[in-house]
């Protein structure tokens, strides 16, 4: 297993993958079998399986092998609270996400894996996808700091929430450490409560 | 104007706030299973780290266990292997496990407020999106990822961000055979299954009230199919009534004031929303999925949507509509089932049974479907079976196991085959979703699988209920 250490991830360069369609759920990013495992090892081959079995899917077009950003529509990653959805989308080769709107526990997995996600409007979403799709090449700059995706001279404005964007800022994403820094404040607040201390 | 029961809950559970702006929160109760731990386990013993409050932690195994041949070791290595770690976690951690062979194991969902270990005013986290079940209770209940785990796992503590509040009043009379499954299926096709991102939910209403533990426990389950993280109900008499004698549940004069406390937490009808969204429940049919999301809906008696009349989303309606098999316009009641599935952490308890088992007597099965019946614990099994409840499935053509997840998720030996239409109690109708890649889903209550497996077709079940 990968040692998950925190680092500053203020800028994400790369080429883009585009996944076209809405509500894009966890059972289609990693079906449910390849989670009969105890690593998250080998998880990044079996990416979209199910998808990718009908053939035509971006995730096995040589244009785009090797993009370190996913585009994605609305409601990206809803479902199941599998963290191996984003472990296997991590371990195929995505730093990044830029999509109109995402689930919140793939949001919240997202964030304790340091890998960004970035909200932009549905129109903006649409004009990097045919930049994209017209030029896989095009390698763009995630600029967490700044919320914007810049590609060429062009920008889109891509959000992350305040308190996400100050962990990718800082490197605290990895949320361990500072939970475990005041174990004295953790003892006070349980015990205020009554079905710890006793009712 | 005063707080209402999540901002009270969080409140009081908050340790502090860190330097993201996140609120370092304590969770009071922390499920575990074999599928999201073992990784997080070994993040522990990678980094030195203990379990910190292991008393309030407790595992079980639902996901991968078979519900027919338990023996051991499993046929499938995989599940075998993660049987293995999950036992040797436990063991070396020292977390308590309910296994397969304890009186006390079976759905998470199901066993945490069996056992009485959930309940109201606490903060509940668990490696399951459908955490969002324990909020019926009265508690701020939320699905986390391996990573996650690890955390609550070391620290005890989550860091998140405070999402707003939105309160989903329901009023007015249910009719006869429409149930809680309809209602939740009803809420996530009007809100949107992302209506509800960033909000938790706070289901009320005479509809919520007039429920039994067993229903609101449906409702709150499928919240996260709708976006929310979590979702609950104000605690009441009848969650009162429900906890008292069970076993982690205090006693006597200790009973009297936890009960206070619990009361003290209820958002009370001064209480402030963030968006308050009313429904009424008149309006509420017997609902069946027709889609590739549980948004995708339509009352039994309904048809399909066409892509080119759609308001918004034409091309999310084509790829449903051509992954099921389906025409836009055609009547959902009608469509041929395959398999017919009562289970899952949604519609697994005692009184989902009763109602199934009343459509399901003096009645068979339709040649060609299969169908079973996997209560959600050994309790639940154990209670049906005194009732005879299991004798009543069984005569009707119905297969009888044991608990588990099954076929909801089907990381076990329950799964469909090929492009199977199954008529499903669960709370996922996504593609693949029940085991098969092509295999196809729609959602409906149990009483309404039981129609559909009577009928070899979705049916409506108003038509059976005498």
């Amino acid at each position: 297993m990968t040692e998950i250490s925190s680092s500053i991830r203020n800028t994400i360069v790369g080429s883009v993958v585009p996944i076209r369609g809405n509500d894009m759920d966890t059972d289609r990013i990693i079906p449910a079998r390849f989670l009969r495992t105890v690593t998250f090892d080998g998880l990044g081959e079996h990416v979209f399986e199910d998808d990718r079995s009908g053939g035509g899917h971006p995730f096995d077009e040589a244009k785009y092998a090797k993009a370190k950003v996913l585009l994605a529509n609305d409601n990206f990653g809803c479902g199941s609270s599998r963290e191996h959805a984003p472990q296997a989308l991590m371990r195929w080769g995505i730093e990044a996400f830029v999509a109109e709107a995402f689930a919140e526990i793939f949001f919240g997995n997202c964030v304790a894996l340091g890998l960004p996600c970035l909200k932009a409007s549905a129109a903006a979403v649409a004009r990097l996808m045919a930049a994209v799709e017209a030029d896989p090449k095009l390698v763009v700059t995630c600029d967490i700091d700044a919320e914007q995706v810049w590609f060429g001279a062009d920008s889109i404005q891509a959000q992350v929430p305040k308190g996400a964007r100050q962990q990718f800022l800082d490197g605290s994403w990895d949320a361990l450490g500072q939970l475990l820094d005041q174990p004295e404040a953790i003892s006070a607040a349980a015990e205020k409560l009554p079905y710890v201390s006793g009712f | 104007m005063s707080k209402n029961l999540f901002e009270k809950v969080w409140d009081s559970h908050s340790v502090r706030e860190l330097a993201s702006g996140q609120t370092q929160l304590f969770v009071g109760l922390h499920l575990v299973h074999e599928v999201t731990s073992p990784q997080a386990f070994q993040m522990l013993r990678e980094r030195g780290l203990k379990v910190m409050h292991p008393e309030r932690t407790y595992a079980t195994v639902d996901h991968i266990i078979p519900t027919d041949m338990r023996a051991r070791p499993f046929l499938d290595d995989l599940a075998e292997q993660m049987m293995v770690a999950i036992e040797t976690n436990v063991r070396e951690f020292e977390v308590p496990l309910f296994d397969m062979n304890d009186q006390r194991q079976g759905i998470v969902h199901v066993i945490g407020p069996e056992l009485g270990l959930t309940q109201p005013g606490m903060t509940i986290a668990c490696g399951d999106s459908h955490t969002s079940t324990h909020g019926a209770f009265g508690s701020i209940a939320f699905g986390i990822g391996t990573s996650q785990v690890r955390d609550v796992l070391a620290s005890q503590c989550l860091a998140m961000g405070r999402p707003q509040v939105r309160r989903i009043e329901i009023n007015g009379p249910l009719g006869a055979g429409v149930y809680a499954k309809d209602v939740t299926l009803h809420v996530i096709g009007a809100l949107g299954v992302k209506g509800g991102v960033g909000f938790a939910y706070e289901y009320a209403g005479e509809v919520l009230d007039r429920m039994s533990m067993e229903e609101r426990m449906t409702v709150c389950n499928m919240s996260i199919e709708g976006g929310a993280r979590c979702g609950y109900v104000n605690p009441d008499q009848t969650t009162y009534e429900y906890l008292e004698g069970r076993a982690h549940v205090p006693k006597d004069a200790e009973f009297a004031r936890a009960v206070d406390w619990w009361q003290s937490k209820a958002s009370t009808e001064d209480a402030e929303y963030d968006d308050v969204v009313k429904i009424d429940g008149a309006c509420i049919d017997p609902t069946v999925t027709w889609g590739i999301n549980p948004g995708q809906s339509c009352a039994v008696g309904g048809t399909l949507p066409r892509p080119q009349d759609a308001n918004g989303d034409g091309a999310s309606i084509a790829e449903a509509l051509e992954y099921m098999g389906f025409e836009g316009g055609q009547p959902i009641a009608g469509t041929s089932i395959d398999v017919a599935f009562i289970g899952s952490c949604t519609n697994s308890r005692i009184s989902d049974l009763r109602e199934a088992a009343k459509v399901a007597k003096g009645r068979k099965v339709a040649s060609g479907v299969r169908a079973l019946v996997v209560p959600g614990s050994h309790d639940v099994r154990d209670q049906a079976q005194a009732e005879g409840l299991d004798q009543v499935f069984r005569d009707a053509g119905f297969e009888w196991r044991e608990a588990g997840c099954s076929m909801c998720l089907a990381m076990n030996p329950d799964k469909l085959q090929g492009r199977e239409m199954c008529a499903s109690s669960s709370n996922r109708n996504f593609k693949g979703r029940q085991g098969s890649p092509t295999g196809r889903t729609m959602l409906m209550s149990p009483a309404m699988v039981a129609a559909a497996a009577i009928q070899g077709e979705v049916h409506d079940v108003r038509d059976l209920l005498s």
